[in-house]
């Protein structure tokens, strides 16, 4: 199957006063047409820094300083600020987190839905642009689609607006969504809500989505594919079931045994001991190697390479180097 | 042997005044019923997990039993004594019994202040401790909360979130105190940090004997951490059980919409799961529906849920819930 986005040694870094940080350290990732990939980590394990990558948005003092974005036939790091206002909006869209703070208070939902479309589609008439408005806020499960174009963002609750949000970014038909964190300020009942959504969405209209979230329940119900995330770099990526059920880097053990389970008690809670580490210090060794557990000599003095251990599962870590044995 | 309570929270009610917004005039206010007529009582020595979605008035709740808000109606008996009208002067021996960890452990610690004079403060307001003694405590709770004395002069700002939420772990328990509220203290954290939080918790609550009232949206995090758990709903409480009791069989029609929203780390259960999605979202706490505050959303309402409230009954011992359905 030909892949619809192809990320190659993407790093991206942001220059500050005190120094570069590699926010994205060198990571490769690709997505099949109409696949769920969800990228998680911790706050700042550069999760939201790659969505802006594909989407050309890092902001100011951040830079792509090398790699390549392969998505449908172009490198989307080469492409020109016009070429890629083309593709932003149409090809790939974009979610985020907070529905409050990304519409504009001061337009009606109608004319900021509409924009996208007047952007993208130049030929379009008045009324065939509000049809398709309709028909889509009605997909999303708006009640009264008519009257919420007349309305304003304050009017709509957050799970509401999150609809909207999710409206205006499918209206163009995008081939990819990328949601970063669309559940993280809405309550559960309402998150179950618009999972349930995205979910049936994806699958009728066809489109990729990658979810960016920290929260490995979300992960479990929605996504295909699963990237996680530490400090930058990618230490794992595997399809679901094989992450949850035969996680392979010890960051991710340290994860999934730091959750508690609504279905299981009293299984003690392990904690990651430590917390992550200063991404201004250069790291010679293995990012977790100071939180691991299973830590050996050479994690602290080289990077280790990405294995595949089984088809389609990387782990980022020397535990997989063929001559490696467990000490016992 | 009987438990003891140590609070009691008799038909408690906090309601706020507010401006109604399309009005010019004055005179015409709303009222919320952030906490409208909430009962029940809190062991020594457990924990009493407190769960809802925003806007329920569960932070609202356990301020107003800290007495941080002054009640509109009902009674507050800590250890038998009524504090709910007593004056600033006269809760002033009762502060040092009760105390509160918040949620962000950015804003709730002074950036002026040394860890050291964080933690002093509480105990020069609600402890007679000699000047002299109270470096060496300070060092003590420090040790306590698994941080150490280099910790002792250093300034908010210089810490992560997980190590600020154990300065102010360390804070609350300066004048040792018998109760204290936690609220949302892990939300602000990352997974593997929310972990090592929670464990300082429940192992701090062996060690000194603690109660708690622990406040969350997280259900599998309040879950592992109660031994009870409460459920709110638009300044209600709907149903009160043993934790293991409530996930396992809830009673009332929201309570079971909530487990059911929430997803599980794990994609094969994930899968199978039956998912009770509630439509709509949670009414306004300005003028909330008459009769049950869930009617609107709950699969289940009759025309009795729509005309009159339930009133929070124990139908199976220990097991309160607040629904006409299980009435006879």
């Amino acid at each position: 199957m030909s892949k619809l986005l192809e990320v190659n040694n993407l790093s991206t870094s942001f220059f500050t006063k005190f120094g570069e940080v590699k926010a994205v350290n060198n990571i490769s990732f690709d997505l099949e047409p109409g696949q769920v990939l969800a990228i998680v980590g911790e706050s700042g394990s550069g999760k939201s820094v790659t969505s802006m990558s594909v989407m050309r948005l890092v902001a100011k003092g951040g830079k792509i300083v090398n790699g390549s974005i392969m998505f449908d036939g172009k490198d989307l790091a080469k492409l020109s600020e016009k070429e890629m206002s083309k593709i932003r909006g149409k090809e790939i869209s974009m979610i985020f987190q907070d529905p409050m703070t990304c519409l504009n208070p001061v337009f009606t939902i109608g004319n900021q839905m509409e924009e996208s479309l007047k952007l993208h589609f130049k030929g379009m008439t008045a009324s065939e642009r509000h049809t398709k408005m309709l028909d889509m806020m009605e997909k999303v499960g708006l009640s009264n689609p008519e009257e919420r174009l007349k309305q304003y963002p304050h009017e709509l609750s957050g799970g509401m607006r999150q609809r909207i949000m999710i409206a205006m970014s499918l209206l163009c038909g995008p081939k990819l969504l990328i949601a970063d964190e669309p559940t993280t300020a809405l309550d559960v009942t309402i998150q179950a809500q618009i999972m349930d959504l995205m979910r049936d969405l994806s699958e009728e209209l066809n489109t990729a989505i990658i979810l960016i979230t920290h929260d490995l329940g979300v992960v479990a119900s929605i996504a295909d594919r699963v990237n996680v995330m530490y400090c930058g770099e990618i230490v794992e990526s595997a399809p679901v079931k094989d992450l949850y059920y035969k996680p392979l880097h010890p960051y991710t053990w340290g994860l999934l045994k730091a959750l508690p389970r609504l279905d299981m008690k009293e299984n003690e809670l392990q904690p990651i001991p430590g917390s992550t580490p200063d991404l201004l210090l250069e790291q010679k060794g293995c990012p977790f190697f100071d939180r691991c557990d299973h830590a050996m000599e050479c994690c602290r003095d080289g990077k280790p390479p990405i294995y595949e251990v089984e088809k389609g599962h990387f782990a980022k870590c020397w535990r997989y180097h063929p001559e490696f044995k467990e000490e016992q | 042997m009987e438990k003891k309570k140590l609070v009691e929270v008799k038909h408690l009610k906090k309601h706020f005044t507010i401006q109604n917004s399309g009005s010019l005039f004055k005179a015409n206010k709303d009222i919320l019923k952030a906490v409208d007529d909430v009962s029940f009582d809190i062991y020594e020595g457990e924990t009493l997990g407190l769960v809802g979605e925003s806007g329920c008035g569960k932070t609202t709740l356990g301020r107003t039993i800290m007495r941080l808000y002054d009640p509109t109606g009902g009674e507050i008996l800590f250890e038998g004594n009524d504090i709910s009208k007593l004056n600033t002067k006269e809760l002033a021996p009762f502060r040092k019994d009760m105390h509160m960890i918040f949620q962000d452990p950015y804003a709730s610690l002074n950036p002026r202040m040394t860890v050291t004079e964080i933690i002093m403060e509480s105990m020069i307001n609600d402890t007679d401790l000699p000047a002299e003694k109270r470096k060496e405590r300070v060092l003590e709770l420090l040790e306590l909360v698994g941080l150490n004395s280099d910790h002792a002069t250093r300034f908010p700002h210089e810490f992560s979130g997980g190590q600020r939420q154990r300065v102010g772990i360390a804070r609350s328990l300066a004048a040792n105190p018998k109760f204290i509220v936690c609220d949302e203290p892990i939300s602000a954290l990352d997974v593997s940090i929310q972990a090592q939080v929670v464990n300082l918790l429940k192992e701090l609550q062996h060690k000194l004997g603690l109660t708690y009232l622990f406040i969350a949206h997280d259900l599998s995090m309040v879950q592992y951490i109660s031994d009870r758990v409460g459920v709110m709903y638009l300044g209600k409480m709907v149903e009160l059980a043993d934790s293991d009791v409530l996930y396992s069989t809830p009673l009332h029609p929201y309570t079971e919409a909530l487990m059911s929203a929430i997803p599980i780390p794990d994609p094969d259960v994930e899968e199978t799961k039956r998912r009770i999605i509630v439509e709509g979202e949670v009414p306004s706490p300005i003028n909330p529906p008459s009769g049950c505050a869930f009617n609107t959303r709950c699969p289940k309402a009759t025309e009795r849920c729509r005309k009159e409230c339930p009133s929070l009954k124990e139908v199976i011992p220990g097991h309160f819930v607040a629904c006409h359905l299980y009435e006879k």
